[in-house]
C-alpha cells in the first residue's frame, strides 16, 4: 500500500514538473522559432543563447503590479486563471509516457492512471476547459472580456464535436478500447494509427489547434478587435498563467497526439534494437529510450504548432465557425463511415 | 480510520458535498455563482457513479452536463448580465407559501424513504455492467430498440432547435448578399 502511494505520488509530481518544465522551454523555443522564421536572433542574453529566459520571464511576472478591477467580481476574477491551470495540467494523467519498468518484481505503469475510459476522460476535460476562460472573462466586467470569453467558448464547444467523432473513429480502427495505454501497446505490434486514420488525424490536429486557442483560430484574444481578449484586465502572474496554461495544452496536446495517432513510446524497429541491445522487458532503458522518442514526436508537434502560428494569418470569426461546422464536421462524419467500411473489409468489425 | 473503509469514507464525503453544494445552488443571490455551484454538484454524482463502478456513466455526466448544457447556462446568464441585486424581490406571503409547499414535498420524500430499509439492496461496487464494454453491447442487443428511439427523439429535438432558432428567411438571404 505505502509502496503504491509513493509510486503514484512520484508520478503526480514528475508529470506535473515535466509539464511545466516543457512549457517553460516552449515559450523560449516559441520565440527562438519565431526569431528563426523572421531571421531575427530572438532572446540571447539570459544564459547561454537565453537559456534562462523562461526564469526571467516567470521572475518580471511576479514583480509586477498586481491589479484586481475594483468593478470585478473578485473571487472569480482570481478562480478564472486558476480553474484554467488545472484543466490545463490533468489532461496529462492518462497519457502513457515511457514503458512499463520492472523494479523489485513489480511493473510499474509510466502513467499516473490507466483508466478504462481515457479518451472520453480527455474529451470531458476538453470541454470542462471552457469555464476557466469564460470565467475569468465574464469576471473582469469588461466587455472586451465577456466578447472574448463568448468567443472562445463557443469556439470549443463547436471544434469539440469533430475532434470527437474523429477520435470515435480512431477507436473502432486501433481495436476498440478507450485506454490510451491499450492503444499504445496496440500501435506496437502493427502501424501506428496514422496509417490507416490520415483523414482522422489531420480532423483532429486541426480541432486540437482550435481547441489550444493557437494561431490561426486565436480569435479569444484577437488584439486587432478585442484588446487582449478574455485576458484584457489581468496582469502579473494572473496574465502569466492564461499565458503559460496556453503552453501546457500545447505540449499536451501534442502528447496525445503523438500518443493516439503515432504510436507513442513506439517506433519502427524497435524490438531489434531492443534485442540487439540485450535489452529484457522492464529494463529502465527500454522506458528512457522510449521516452526520448515520445519526447522527439512531442518536439516535433510542438515546432508544427509554432510554424503554422507564425506562417497562417488569422481567421475571421465567422470563417472559424464555417471551417468547424460546414468542413470538419461533415468530413469527420465522412471519416468515420469510411472508417467502418475499410474496417469491416480488414475483418475487424462484426455484425 | 474509525471502523470505515475507504469507500465509506469517500461515499460520506461526497453525499456532504453533494447537498451542501445543491443547497448553495439555491441560497446563492449571484446566478453566476449558483450555476457553478451546480457544476460542482454534478461533479460530485459522477463521483458517486464512479463509485459504483459506472464510470462510462460518470465521465458522460461530466461531459454532457457540466462541459456543454451548464456552460449554455452560464453563456446566457453571463449575456443577460444578471447580478445579485438583479435578482426581483418575492413577496412574503409568496415566500411563506412557497416554504410551505417545499416542507410538504419533504415530508412526502422522508415518509417515501421511511419503508426503504426493508428493500434488499443489491451491493453495487462489484457490478461489473458501468464498464463502457458492457454497457455497449447491452446496449446495442437487448435494449436496441429503446436506444433508436432515444436517438430519433434526440435527433428531432435537434431540427426543432434550428427550425426555432433560424430567422426569417428574408433577412438572411438580404445578410448573405452583403457579407
Amino acid at each position: 500500500m505505502t509502496a503504491f502511494i509513493i509510486y503514484k505520488a512520484i508520478m503526480c509530481v514528475g508529470v506535473f514538473l515535466l509539464c511545466l518544465g516543457a512549457a517553460a522551454y516552449a515559450t523560449l523555443w516559441e520565440r527562438k522559432f519565431a526569431a528563426f522564421l523572421q531571421d531575427r536572433k530572438g532572446p540571447s542574453r539570459a544564459g547561454w543563447g537565453g537559456i534562462f529566459q523562461p526564469l526571467a520571464d516567470g521572475v518580471k511576472m511576479f514583480m509586477k503590479e498586481e491589479i484586481i478591477p475594483n468593478v470585478s467580481n473578485r473571487s472569480l476574477f482570481i478562480l478564472g486563471p486558476c480553474l484554467f491551470m488545472i484543466t490545463a495540467v490533468i489532461t496529462s494523467a492518462v497519457v502513457p509516457w515511457a514503458k512499463p519498468v520492472m523494479i523489485n518484481g513489480h511493473m510499474y505503469d509510466m502513467q499516473i492512471t490507466d483508466i478504462n475510459i481515457g479518451v472520453i476522460y480527455l474529451l470531458g476535460v476538453a470541454s470542462i476547459g471552457v469555464y476557466g476562460i469564460m470565467i475569468g472573462g465574464w469576471a473582469s466586467n469588461n466587455k472586451f472580456a465577456l466578447l472574448g470569453a463568448v468567443r472562445a467558448s463557443s469556439q470549443m464547444i463547436s471544434y469539440e464535436i469533430p475532434m470527437g467523432i474523429a477520435l470515435i473513429a480512431l477507436i473502432i480502427s486501433s481495436g476498440g478500447s478507450l485506454s490510451l495505454k491499450e492503444i499504445v501497446e496496440q500501435q506496437d505490434a502493427g502501424f501506428a494509427n496514422f496509417v490507416w486514420q490520415p483523414l482522422g488525424f489531420l480532423i483532429f490536429f486541426i480541432c486540437a489547434l482550435a481547441e489550444t486557442n493557437r494561431a490561426p483560430f486565436d480569435l479569444p484574444e484577437c488584439e486587432t478587435e478585442l484588446v487582449g481578449g478574455y485576458h484584457t484586465e489581468y496582469s502579473s502572474m494572473k496574465l502569466g498563467l492564461f499565458l503559460f496554461a496556453e503552453y501546457i495544452n500545447m505540449f499536451i496536446s501534442s502528447a496525445v497526439i503523438a500518443t493516439m495517432y503515432f504510436g507513442g513510446y513506439n517506433f519502427p524497429f524497435a524490438h531489434e534494437l531492443y534485442e540487439k541491445l540485450g535489452l529484457a522487458d522492464g529494463s529502465v532503458w527500454i522506458s528512457l529510450i522510449g521516452f526520448g522518442v515520445l519526447m522527439a514526436k512531442i518536439f516535433g508537434f510542438v515546432c508544427l504548432f509554432m510554424w503554422i502560428r507564425w506562417t497562417l494569418p488569422r481567421f475571421r470569426y465567422d470563417q472559424l465557425m464555417n471551417l468547424g461546422w460546414k468542413t470538419l464536421l461533415p468530413l469527420s462524419l465522412f471519416n468515420l463511415l469510411l472508417t467502418i467500411v475499410i474496417e469491416y473489409f480488414r475483418g475487424n468489425i462484426h455484425f | 480510520m474509525l471502523g470505515y473503509t475507504i469507500t465509506q469514507w469517500l461515499f460520506g464525503i461526497l453525499s456532504f458535498l453533494a447537498i451542501m453544494f445543491a443547497l448553495m445552488v439555491v441560497f446563492t443571490r449571484n446566478p453566476v455563482n449558483s450555476v457553478l455551484y451546480l457544476v460542482l454538484t454534478f461533479f460530485c454524482i459522477a463521483g458517486h457513479y464512479l463509485l459504483l463502478n459506472a464510470q462510462f456513466l460518470a465521465v458522460v455526466h461530466i461531459v454532457v452536463y457540466a462541459g456543454a448544457i451548464m456552460v449554455l447556462f452560464l453563456f446566457i446568464i453571463m449575456l443577460m448580465n444578471l447580478n445579485a441585486d438583479t435578482e426581483p424581490r418575492k413577496h412574503i406571503g409568496t415566500r411563506f407559501i412557497a416554504g410551505m409547499v417545499g416542507g410538504i414535498l419533504l415530508f412526502v420524500m422522508v415518509g417515501a424513504l421511511r419503508g426503504a430499509e426493508q428493500l434488499q439492496l443489491v451491493q453495487g461496487g462489484a457490478s461489473q455492467i458501468g464498464l463502457v464494454k458492457n454497457l455497449g453491447k447491452v446496449l446495442f442487443s437487448e435494449f436496441l430498440f429503446p436506444f433508436e428511439i432515444a436517438s430519433i427523439l434526440l435527433l428531432a429535438a435537434l431540427v426543432g432547435a434550428i427550425m426555432i432558432g433560424k430567422r426569417d428567411t428574408n433577412i438572411n438571404s438580404k445578410e448573405n448578399t452583403n457579407s
